[in-house]
């Protein structure tokens, strides 16, 4: 018995001919796209992008049509409009990234992590200080505002998804009215709250507190979602094994979401590492390592940026500034990284 | 419209071939009575006056077309029905004589002696075999020093230890639905419950897994009092005493015909559950 088997083909995918049809598109709408530029009133990097963009769609749309009619022309318009929209959206991203990395990178040395700025000011040679204090300061408050915020921002999700009481609606609505509060607001109000009236004066644990206000409204919702993701026949065979709600929400429902918690503790995180304003009113800035969150002004990296980048002025400050905005990106990548290969695993 | 090709006598021949099981084993309790029980949702009467009564150490298999309150009223037996926020009742549901949803009864303590087993295997993600086994003990907070040999009876009694000594450790997700199923029928067990309520355990498992259920079943009766929810006619006939038929025609599900299982498939005394145990309708 010989029996042939055929080679595995895939005779949906396009050919080499197609593939070069639209290869020879794209450079002769670049091209066209050029000589629109050169002999018209466009000009410019944007007039360029605009004459390729519409040389593009005109392109594609007549060769579309003449070789497969108006059907696959319609389509040929569609694919070409969200390509464009993905380019449009990935720019400011790479942009930013890029500049981060390219300026950034000067200002990194061993020395910005073991270091303060108590005896250097920006001016000083990058060698000389570094951004100890506000590592450590955003590392305090962050983590001081995420211990308030994760119990009542889990909490409220359960209320929401659980309890499901008559109060559930309205609190809804006000954790998703909260979640577009401004962050100077959150500031002002520990300002105005607790700082003129009580402690009278700026500390990490009120920068704590500002964030605290910024961060409930992303771990409730976040969490609110994940627990929603949980089969309803989990709490039914629950509570149908003789557990109580609490019992069986502690036993079954928070341990099939743990990823999701997970996902939500970071979302929060990410969410305020980068606050500036409320952190200016109320914990101040500070440029010496203060790991006492009661007392005193205390650093943070979105702190040190906007300093180095506001009373420099000279070419070692603004190193120093992009050098803090690489390391608080590379954080926050590190953080949003974490957080999708967490939520993308399987239960359990 | 499914069409059956069962007759009446071939059915009857099935049931009668089972034995009935002698009550009397200390687990067993006195059964499981219920006095014109009534269901809403909302402000709509599904479920209409149902007097029935579950002797100890019996099968009753619920039979009827969708939509006609079967599965509702099994989830009034252990108070799962009140789970649903619209949910209402009227009516009695006696455990040993006595009331479970009278003023002041422990309704956790109810749902540990009428276990449940529902239609969907629902083991718990998080929890390896062995856990899910063991997880009601944890939910009803009962001590248990010697774990291990609960352990082994559980799953030994839902027939499925031989399948899963060795992989304990792992995640109940790495079963098949069969096994699933059989793991969450040893999941009810480990609470030694006297009653068990099956919500058409085997309708999404394939006819292997059903045969293997089926048989857990028949073991599980000698020690306890079984009510199981079922569309499949062979199926009620195989595994029940009793069988019970309800229908709804538009209104509120009604109880029609409750009698020993041979006789509703041989000599159905309701034109209704004849025209649905021959398979005209349903």
């Amino acid at each position: 018995m010989n029996k042939v088997i055929p080679a595995p083909q895939k005779p949906w995918q396009p050919t080499f001919i197609d593939k070069l049809e639209d290869v020879a598109i794209l450079v002769g709408s670049l091209g066209v796209a050029g000589a629109i530029v050169k002999f018209t009133g466009f000009n410019g990097k944007l007039g360029y992008f605009f004459a390729f963009f519409f040389t593009l769609l005109v392109a594609n749309f007549v060769f579309h049509f003449i070789k497969r009619g108006m059907q696959a022309a319609k389509d040929s318009i569609l694919q070409v409009l969200t390509a464009m929209a993905i380019f449009v959206t990935l720019i400011p991203i790479v942009s930013i990234v890029a500049t981060v990395v390219s300026k950034g990178y000067k200002g990194i040395h061993w020395g910005l992590l073991t270091k303060d700025m108590a005896l250097a000011s920006v001016n000083d040679p990058i060698a000389s200080g570094g951004l100890l204090h506000a590592l450590v300061g955003t590392i305090i408050m962050v983590g001081g505002a995420l211990i308030i915020s994760f119990p009542i921002g889990v909490l409220t999700a359960l209320y929401l998804t659980e309890i499901n009481g008559k109060l559930a609606r309205p609190i809804k609505f006000l954790v998703q009215a909260m979640s577009g509060v401004p962050s100077i607001v959150a500031g002002l109000f520990i300002l105005s709250s607790l700082i003129y009236p009580v402690t009278k004066a700026l500390s990490g644990l009120m920068g704590s507190l500002a964030l605290t206000i910024l961060m409930i409204p992303t771990i409730a919702r976040t969490s609110e979602e994940m627990l929603r993701l949980i089969p309803n026949e989990l709490r039914e065979a629950g509570v149908a094994l003789g557990g109580t709600q609490w019992r069986t929400v502690a036993g079954v429902v928070l341990p099939a979401a743990k990823s999701g918690l997970v996902t939500a503790i970071i979302l929060g995180v990410a969410r305020i590492i980068g606050e500036t304003a409320p952190l200016l009113l109320v914990s101040g800035g500070g440029d010496s390592l203060n790991t006492n969150p009661t007392s005193g002004a205390m650093g943070s990296l979105p702190y040190y940026i906007w300093k180095a980048f506001l009373t420099g002025g000279t070419p070692e400050a603004f190193a120093r500034a992009w050098g803090g905005m690489l390391v608080l990106l590379s954080f926050i990548f590190i953080l949003f990284g974490l957080a999708r290969y967490l939520s993308g695993r399987k239960v359990g | 419209m499914t069409t059956s090709h069962v007759t009446p006598s071939s059915l009857s021949s099935v049931a009668s071939a089972r034995t009935v099981s002698q009550p009397g084993t200390a687990l067993l309790g006195n059964g499981l009575e219920t006095r014109g029980v009534h269901a809403w949702f909302g402000k709509k009467h599904v479920l209409s006056d149902v007097t029935l009564d579950f002797a100890a150490g019996t099968v009753t298999a619920l039979i009827g077309p969708s939509g006609c309150g079967k599965s509702t009223f099994l989830r009034t037996l252990n108070r799962m029905h009140e789970f649903i926020p619209t949910a209402a009742m009227a009516g009695e549901v006696l455990l040993d004589g006595k009331d479970i949803y009278a003023p002041g009864i422990d309704v956790t303590k109810i749902r540990l002696r009428v276990g449940m087993v529902f239609q969907k295997p629902n083991p718990f993600p998080s929890m390896t075999i062995g856990q899910n086994v063991l997880s009601g003990l944890k939910l009803a907070q009962i001590k248990n020093s010697n774990t291990d040999d609960l352990l082994e009876s559980c799953l030994t009694r839902a027939g499925l230890w031989n399948e899963v000594k060795d992989r304990l450790g792992e995640h109940g997700g790495a079963l098949s639905g069969g096994q699933q199923q059989r793991l969450c029928i040893a999941r009810s067990l480990a609470v030694e419950p006297q009653v068990l309520l099956m919500d058409e355990p085997c309708s999404a498992l394939d006819p292997g897994s059903t045969f293997r259920i089926e048989e857990t079943i028949a073991d599980l009766a000698k020690t306890m009092t079984i009510v199981i929810v079922t569309h499949n006619m062979q199926q009620a006939a195989r595994v029940s005493d009793y069988t019970a038929f309800f229908l709804s025609d538009g209104g509120p599900g009604e109880m029609i015909e409750a009698a020993p299982t041979s006789s509703i498939f041989s000599s159905p005394q309701n034109k209704r559950t004849e025209d649905y145990v021959t398979g005209r309708f349903g």
